[in-house]
């Protein structure tokens, strides 16, 4: 196999590290000194060989750590994944989506062979080898979307579209950034995106509501949205907000390099075909402070970002207490020299 | 976004008349392969290369989504309108390639729905088509109230009535059959969606009626494509590409726009989507909103125009492409 995979934990004893190929590739989301909300999207297509925006579905050395973590998560909380009736269509579409984009980006890890609607799935990582009836449910060991967002890296909402506005009417969310599927699920656009200050006065989610509801079949779109993690928590749900939030407390210029990680979500969008719905992955990369800061242009322009973020979006972010420590820390790394325009390291 | 859609190379497989108005088209893909699934109710954008102008057309799918080997589309003759229906009707043959957009649904089944009442008149059948075909294969409940003008121009309709027994019923307005529409709809199972295709009377007809009868707005949809209307030729200037342009008589804005080169988004062209609405940076004169996508005060208010359906009379019209 192409991949090396980590044997690494994201939780306990946090043993997640990103090796040098990963630093390299990470998805850096300032593409200058300072940072507002905006509706940054762009098409979903391949673009720089190497990057996590070559492929559908970015697979990485995490990929069989962060599948172990999800069916930990899932264990302890099995409403991390729910579906209501109508979306087990969708389940099937992304089932399909996911397959197919991966047995054909990734030979040497996954296969998929259709004999009409029976398909074999191999799934070399992860030792699985499954023949199922395409669309009948009975022949998975879990509903369509558990079945495959068992086995794909990052977040899904599935929404429906109806009535002009989308609905989160299903998901699989482990690895989230402090919200809860169970607490959102059925709420329309409006509803979950109620607790995001500044951003409904700008007008952004009007003009992201109809951006969405109009993604086509074959035209996919992605944008980056980012916060800050201490420890490499995947799962940083508010239900176990009494696990993790204490750990923000005790961070000090000795550790802070080690601890502070960068969380950085490649969130994408796809409309699945027989469904009419709309899936959102949101795959999370994690980076420790003192990996970034390796490379010269990212520490200088984080430095800025962080230090000129206004009040509200890093209260939001749940960083507005250590903010101080942070620019102290990577203003080290500030020499004042300019950066270059856009998101990649300098060559 | 680029403009529109992603686009498919495919080949006319069959060109089949159905009856005096009505052609049928089968494409399969150029080359081969599969085409994308998609959703009953998808409709897919035409384009046609007639002569120097260059006409795209909405029509609904109306194969069975799960068939990824060929599409299908029923074209009605339209002898007053623009000449998209005469090209396909005259110039399209078998074997010819030609492009059309990936699927696009404005027309989809709510599928939380527990029982889904189709309303079709004439050529509205066609998206309906597609979605039993997938009800079919999910197990949905549907019923089908089809009103046609006679026998001889009731497209599909003994077909479906022996696809679907029980569950298709036909009206012929030359026999004065007609949908008894308040009994039909008092006596629906509760969660019952209602669907409506067809000419825009009989549409305003079943809202109007589900309306006065309390149904819940959201219980009602419909789809209703306009054709651009023809008018007065006039004259835009597009503030952004720095260009003035001329919109013929039987040319929407929108083509006038994609005829000078500038990209422009656009889904529907009808009136329909709302994804070509357009700023309008001055104007001296009268616009003539058609689409369904402004409300009245946004109408009367001069600041945008959909330019798919649209037109305008007067001095001068400049917009912000």
């Amino acid at each position: 196999m192409t991949i090396q995979f980590n044997d690494e934990t994201f939780y306990g004893d946090f043993t997640f590290k990103n090796s040098d190929w990963a630093i390299k590739r990470f998805p850096f989301p300032f593409h200058e000194d300072s940072y507002m909300y905006s509706v940054n999207m762009e098409p979903h297509k391949s673009y720089r060989p190497g990057s996590v925006f070559e492929r559908t579905f970015d697979v990485d050395e995490h990929y069989v750590a962060e599948m172990k973590d999800r069916a930990r998560v899932l264990a302890n909380d099995p409403l991390r994944c729910q579906s209501l009736p109508h979306m087990t269509l969708a389940g099937w579409d992304l089932v399909e989506l996911i397959m197919e984009a991966k047995a054909a980006e990734y030979p040497d890890l996954f296969e998929l062979h259709k004999d009409g609607n029976r398909w074999r799935w191999v799934n070399k990582p992860l030792g699985i080898d499954d023949t199922f009836t395409f669309l009948d449910e009975s022949t998975l060991p879990y509903g369509p979307m558990e079945y495959i967002t068992r086995q794909t890296q990052g977040d899904f909402a599935v929404l429906d579209q109806r009535d002009d506005n989308l609905w989160m009417d299903a998901g699989m969310v482990t690895t989230q950034a402090d919200w809860s599927l169970d607490f959102d699920i059925g709420m329309n656009f409006f509803e979950w995106h109620a607790p995001v200050p500044k951003a409904n006065e700008m007008g952004i989610f009007v003009r992201a509501l109809k951006f969405l509801l109009n993604i086509q079949q074959g035209q996919p779109a992605r944008r980056l949205n980012w916060t800050m993690t201490v420890n490499p928590l995947l799962d940083t749900s508010p239900e176990n907000y009494h696990k993790w939030g204490t750990m923000k407390q005790g961070l000090t210029m000795e550790n802070i390099g080690e601890k502070q990680h960068l969380r950085v979500e490649l969130q994408t969008f796809f409309r699945l075909p027989r469904s009419n719905a709309l899936v959102f992955p949101i795959r999370c990369y994690l980076i420790r402070f003192e990996d970034l800061v390796t490379v010269p242009k990212w520490a200088r322009r984080l430095h800025r970002v962080i230090r000129d973020l206004p009040e509200e979006l890093a209260t939001y972010k749940g960083f507005i207490d250590n903010r101080p420590l942070m620019v102290e820390y990577l203003s080290q790394f500030d020499d004042g020299s300019p950066t270059s325009d856009g998101i990649w390291a300098d060559d | 976004m680029s403009a529109g859609t992603a686009k498919l190379n495919v080949t006319v497989a069959e060109v089949k008349p159905i009856n005096d108005l009505v052609t049928r088209f089968k494409f399969v893909r150029t080359g081969g392969g599969d085409l994308p699934t998609f959703s009953g109710g998808a409709h897919t954008v035409v384009e046609m290369q007639d002569g120097d102008i260059t006409r795209l057309n909405a029509y609904s799918l109306m194969s069975n989504p799960a068939d990824r080997g060929a599409y299908t589309i029923s074209v009605r003759r339209d002898d007053e309108g623009r000449g998209g229906s005469k090209f396909m009707h005259s110039q399209v043959k078998e074997g010819m390639e030609m492009v059309i957009s990936n699927p696009v649904n404005l027309f989809s089944l709510d599928l939380r729905a527990k029982k889904h009442l189709m309303l079709a008149g004439g050529i509205g059948i066609t998206p309906f088509m597609a979605q039993m075909h997938q009800l079919t294969m999910m197990g949905g409940q549907f019923e089908l109230h089809y009103s046609v003008r006679n026998a001889s121009l009731g497209t599909y309709a003994e077909e479906l009535k022996a696809k679907y027994p029980g569950k298709v019923h036909i009206y012929h307005d030359d026999q004065d059959e007609a949908i008894d529409l308040n009994t039909l709809i008092a006596t629906q199972p509760l969660g019952t969606h209602v669907y409506v295709c067809g000419p825009k009377g009989m549409i305003n007809w079943v809202h109007g009626t589900a309306e006065d009868m309390g149904w819940p707005r959201e219980a009602v949809h419909s789809e209703e494509f306009l054709a651009p209307a023809s008018g007065k030729p006039f004259e835009v200037k597009l503030a952004v590409s720095g260009k003035v342009i001329q919109v013929g008589e039987h040319q929407s804005l929108l083509e006038a726009i994609e005829a000078a080169g500038v990209d422009a988004p656009y889904l529907c062209r009808g009136g329909a989507c709302g994804q070509c609405e357009t700023n309008v940076v001055g104007y001296d004169g009268k616009f003539l909103h058609y689409d369904h996508w402004l409300d009245d005060e946004q109408k009367a208010g001069g600041k945008h125009i959909m330019p798919c359906v649209s037109r305008f009379e007067g001095k001068t019209l400049v917009l912000d492409r």
